[in-house]
């Protein structure tokens, strides 16, 4: 938790390629003050959901104070506040039971609903998973059918204009949207998210389906699949992409909510810039072995032994915007850099076409978008990539790649 | 006068899945549909791919069974390129396997299916002092010390459970079919499930940290590489290996003191269900066989689990596994075509006609004629059922050792005939057993692990001539996952995939009817079963949650192009 914390902090000080994080104490004074009105509000509101006491818990659970304190600056630094946010992020959690949420799946693989379920940290995140009012999530909950779409009504009803809806899964559109029903009724997905979406306060799309239509919408997109952006209009929408979602993002989102009553500042595409301010070559690991031109060349080779760069296997890090490089998976053991793996770039649109393959952009040989197959950088189109990602070509081609990727750039 | 029950969508499973019954006046199910009402198209998405990088994109056939279909997918264009993969290789990929067997079914026991038995309100009128007793005896029954026995420890969380109780919204736990009498546990024993409820919930992270640890993480692995694993930082450090052990270790110690006398628990109170064969459904049981045990190449070895087919539950026969023999019909599945086809020669077309009729806002399956997402998978022209009974039944009747082993100790133990295996009961408890057999069998792989790289063998990949071998190429990858057979069937020309197939578990399981109008797998298990309230579906859930349901896996293997799909045979000299 201490190294997971002066990471962030670092990441916090240091001068990112996105995202300008240090806001001057202006800005945290007000909002600090706007926080602390806001959790006053909620504390003298009657709860909506199941009222225990987190002092309670904490006990009951052996969690003790300390370990609750540790994750609140965590998720504190997280969050990109300062540390003097500490004490508001401890009320926030305690009074996080105010937030309903509804958590629906469409056409997802419930990788997200899992993932929800290994929330890392102390104990306390199982804590938060019990005590946010949790009204409907098909993956988890004692209700089928009938008892189950009423469970649903009934928390629209009570949570009218207030509730957060999570979505996991994209919405299929081909062929009138059959493709994907719900409901003793047979509505379609499209008409289920859109009922839903009516009375929410905000919608939270986890995972790459839910945000930008991930694996259902690779190509050629056999079932129209799209995400929830693409459908839902006039309501604010926060996505959370990666396959599948970080948890501790979703606890983030949750947590910002409760903390200001606002959705987190987010990027162009509408990602919280907390969680996805960040790319990954940034703050990898393996960084020092890029900069010294140390790849790993072969799967399981001398470089894979000690944990060299691995662009030339197929690392889409220098592509990618998203905090596990930071926060990692499983309360921190390990992420696909970690493992030997690199990155596939699982939080960006279209990552299945651009990016998931374990070659360098240079040697793609991909499926694109368009169908067609596209061999280099240049074909595919810089547009794609950012400035810098476009230096990182240069970078590892002057250290061993150019021969091979001047010779396919110019057939 | 018959009713009919739509009970959708079923919750507490993977992907999106209807049940339709028809119970008579004595409230007794008659009849009963099933259908998947969602589909995605994952083999087209695959097809002109580079087979190399088809693993993680096939891995999201599912989220639950995370891992099961990368790995298929990554041996089948293994076998397709002749690679066979280093020792440590075949350790690790079984040990992330394993770890997910343990997680999946720990999970599926205590958050899936555990409420189909278990009445929460119930438990807060246990005795806590009882409970401690009770939870001493069946543990006792498992020749184990129970995991809980505190008095204290009961008291709070039946503390926990009433303050929750009282605060009136119920969250996910609300609107369940608490006090219905087709709940048969004591209020102590539905003590002792909340309480191992909570702590599995917590304990799960254990097992999904032992993927990550080989994997990189959790759901959704990726560390898995045609030709071999990239983890090889972590499998030369002695301490990643020993974390893994740890935590297995752990993990093994709550699945004999908590699970497997949870189920002699729950078995024992539901025995006469179990005796009756209440939910035994087909009785036909198949298995494609998994877990390498050496490392001669693909299906030339010794596996964990032997495949093979067993049909009317007669122990006494076994019948070899053939991929030939597996058909798919689509008589009541949305998509033209009017006879069963070997999966590989079949041209699937779309035709969705959509639900029947419609009455006071709830539609119906028109099940007369087509009413589902998934096919109806045929082996030699028989209905079977796959998954951990199938695995065990099989293994029994092959007369493995170790299968045998398991099974007979279980029953023993638990002073119960073999024959209510045969039913939903048996079908849960299947799930137990290898779950423990699997939990001792990863300590020697890990062991096995340690030792081999302790001796200086750091390989992780075999090196292949990729565009040589790519060039024109075929290949499957066959294996048991959790919820049971999972096949990956791959054709490869010129460096791409030009034809992708998977037919897998809940294909089996959750099929409609067939040409013949035979019942698909839970359909079957659903005749007979006696329903306390219709308005509750509780017995319903229990039955079809038994078999652990995966649908985005059933229908993700259709394609709704299907143009190509006519030119791919699986290679029968190869069938294990
Ligand atoms: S984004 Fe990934 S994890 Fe999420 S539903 Fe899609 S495939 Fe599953
Ligand atoms: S290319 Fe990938 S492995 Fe290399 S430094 Fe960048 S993010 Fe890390």
């Amino acid at each position: 938790m201490t190294d997971k914390r002066e990471a962030v902090k670092k990441l916090f000080t240091a001068k990112s390629s996105r995202v300008e994080t240090n806001k001057g104490d202006v800005y945290y004074q007000r909002l600090y003050a706007q926080c602390k009105k806001r959790i006053e509000a909620l504390k003298t509101l009657e709860p909506f959901g199941n009222k225990l006491e987190l002092q309670d818990l904490l006990s009951e659970e052996g969690v003790d104070r300390r370990d609750f304190m540790k994750w609140v600056s965590a998720t504190t630094a997280m969050l990109m506040l300062p540390s003097f946010f500490e004490p508001l992020v401890a009320e926030a959690a305690e009074v996080m039971n105010r937030v309903p949420v509804i958590w629906i799946e469409l056409q997802d693989c419930a990788g997200n609903s899992e993932a929800f379920i290994r929330s890392d940290g102390p104990k306390v995140d199982e804590i938060i998973l019990e005590i946010i009012s949790l009204e409907f999530q098909e993956t988890l909950m004692a209700a089928a059918g009938h008892q189950a779409e009423a469970q649903l009504h009934d928390a629209v009803e009570t949570f009218k204009g207030k509730y957060l809806l999570f979505v996991e899964g994209s919405i299929p559109t081909a062929m009138n949207g059959f493709y994907g029903t719900i409901g003793p009724s047979g509505e379609t997905f499209e008409e289920h998210l859109t009922r839903l979406s009516k009375d929410a306060a905000a919608i939270v799309a986890v995972g790459s389906c839910a945000t930008f239509g991930g694996v259902p919408a690779a190509a050629p997109n056999p079932t129209g699949a799209k995400g929830v952006m693409d459908i839902v209009k006039g309501k604010p929408i926060i996505n959370i992409p990666a396959c599948p979602a970080n948890p501790a993002n979703m606890v983030g989102v949750i947590l910002h909510y409760v903390l200001t009553g606002q959705i987190p500042e987010l990027d162009s595409l509408l990602r919280p810039k907390f969680a996805f301010g960040y790319r990954i070559h940034d703050n990898c690991e393996r960084r020092a072995h890029f900069d010294a031109g140390e790849f790993v060349e072969e799967w399981g080779d001398e470089g894979a032994k000690n944990n060299f760069c691995l662009y030339k296997m197929g690392c889409k890090g220098p592509m990618t915007f998203n905090n596990c490089s930071i926060v990692r998976y499983n309360e921190g053991v390990n992420w696909p850099i970690g493992v030997g793996r690199g990155c596939i770039g699982c939080s960006e649109p279209d990552f299945w076409d651009k990016y998931a393959y374990e070659r360098p952009m240079a040697d793609a040989n991909i499926k694109a978008p368009t169908g067609g197959v596209e061999k280099t950088v240049d074909e595919f189109g810089l547009g794609v990539l950012t400035a810098t990602a476009v230096g990182i070509g240069i970078h590892a081609a002057a250290s061993a790649l150019a021969g091979k990727k001047s010779d396919e750039g110019e057939k | 006068m018959s009713k009919h029950i739509v009970v959708d969508p079923i919750t507490r499973i993977e992907g999106h899945l209807r049940i339709e019954a028809v119970i008579d006046d004595n409230n007794t199910i008659v009849d009963a549909y099933s259908s998947s009402t969602m589909f995605r198209g994952i083999e087209t998405i695959l097809k002109g791919r580079d087979p190399r990088d088809c693993g993680l994109l096939a891995m999201r056939i599912c989220g639950v069974c995370t891992g099961t279909h990368y790995q298929r997918s990554i041996e089948a264009v293994e076998h397709a390129f002749g690679v066979t993969i280093p020792k440590n290789v075949r350790l690790v990929r079984n040990l992330i396997q394993g770890a997910l067997y343990l997680h999946d079914h720990v999970v599926h026991f205590y958050h899936l299916h555990a409420l189909d038995w278990v009445d929460i309100t119930s438990a807060l009128e246990a005795d806590p002092k009882k409970t401690a007793v009770e939870a001493r005896k069946w543990a006792n029954v498992a020749g184990e010390y129970p995991w809980t026995d505190s008095e204290s420890e009961f008291a709070q969380v039946q503390e926990r459970v009433a303050k929750f109780v009282k605060q009136g919204r119920l969250g996910i736990f609300g609107n369940g079919y608490w006090g219905n009498k087709h709940y048969k546990l004591t209020p102590e024993q539905n003590l002792i499930g909340v309480t191992h409820y909570l702590q599995a919930l917590d304990l799960q992270r254990d097992a999904a940290k032992m993927m990550a640890i080989f994997g990189g993480k959790n759901p959704h692995p990726q560390s898995i590489v045609v030709g071999g694993v990239t983890c090889v930082q972590d499998i030369q450090n002695p301490a990643r290996i020993a974390l893994f052990k740890d935590l297995l270790m752990k993990f093994r110690k709550f699945i004999k003191q908590a699970y497997l006398p949870d189920v002699y628990m729950a078995g024992t109170m539901y025995a006469d269900e179990a005796l009756d064969g209440t939910g035994g459904g087909l009785k036909n049981y198949m298995a494609y066989g998994g877990f390498r045990l050496d490392d001669n190449p693909m299906y030339k070895g010794a596996m964990l689990f032997p495949s093979g087919i067993v049909l009317d539950g007669d122990l006494s026969k076994v019948i070899d596994f053939d991929p030939e023999k597996i058909a798919e019909d689509v008589t009541h599945a949305w998509y033209k075509g009017d006879k069963p086809l070997h999966p590989f020669d079949g041209v699937t077309d779309p035709e969705y006609t959509g639900f029947g009729k419609k009455e006071n806002g709830i539609a119906y399956l028109d099940t007369k004629h087509k009413y589902s997402w998934i096919k109806s998978p045929i082996y030699d022209d028989n209905r079977v059922e796959v998954g951990p009974l199938a695995r065990m039944v099989v293994g029994v009747a092959r007369g493995d050792k170790r299968i045998g082993e398991y099974v007979t100790r279980f029953l023993k133990n638990g002073n119960l005939p073999t024959k209510v295996l045969f039913s939903t009961v048996g079908r849960t408890a299947a799930r137990a057993i290898e779950t423990e057999m699997m939990a001792d069998i990863m300590v020697e792989w890990t062991d096995e692990l340690a030792r081999n790289a302790a001796a200086g063998d750091l390989s992780t990949w075999t090196e292949f001539d990729f565009d040589k071998v790519s060039e024109n190429a075929k290949g499957y990858g066959l294996e048991e996952a959790p919820r049971g057979a999972l096949g990956h069937w791959v054709r490869i020309e010129n460096g791409k995939v030009v034809n992708y197939q998977a037919v897998v578990p809940s294909t089996w399981n959750a099929a409609p009817r067939d040409y013949k109008e035979r019942k698909g797998a839970y359909e079957a298990s659903l005749i007979g079963i006696k329903v306390a309230d219709p308005e509750q579906p509780l017995e319903i859930l229990r039955t079809v949650h038994s078999f652990d349901p995966c649908i985005a896996c059933a229908v993700h293997i259709v394609d709704t192009k299907g143009k190509e799909l006519g030119v791919y045979k699986v290679d029968t000299s190869c069938s294990i």
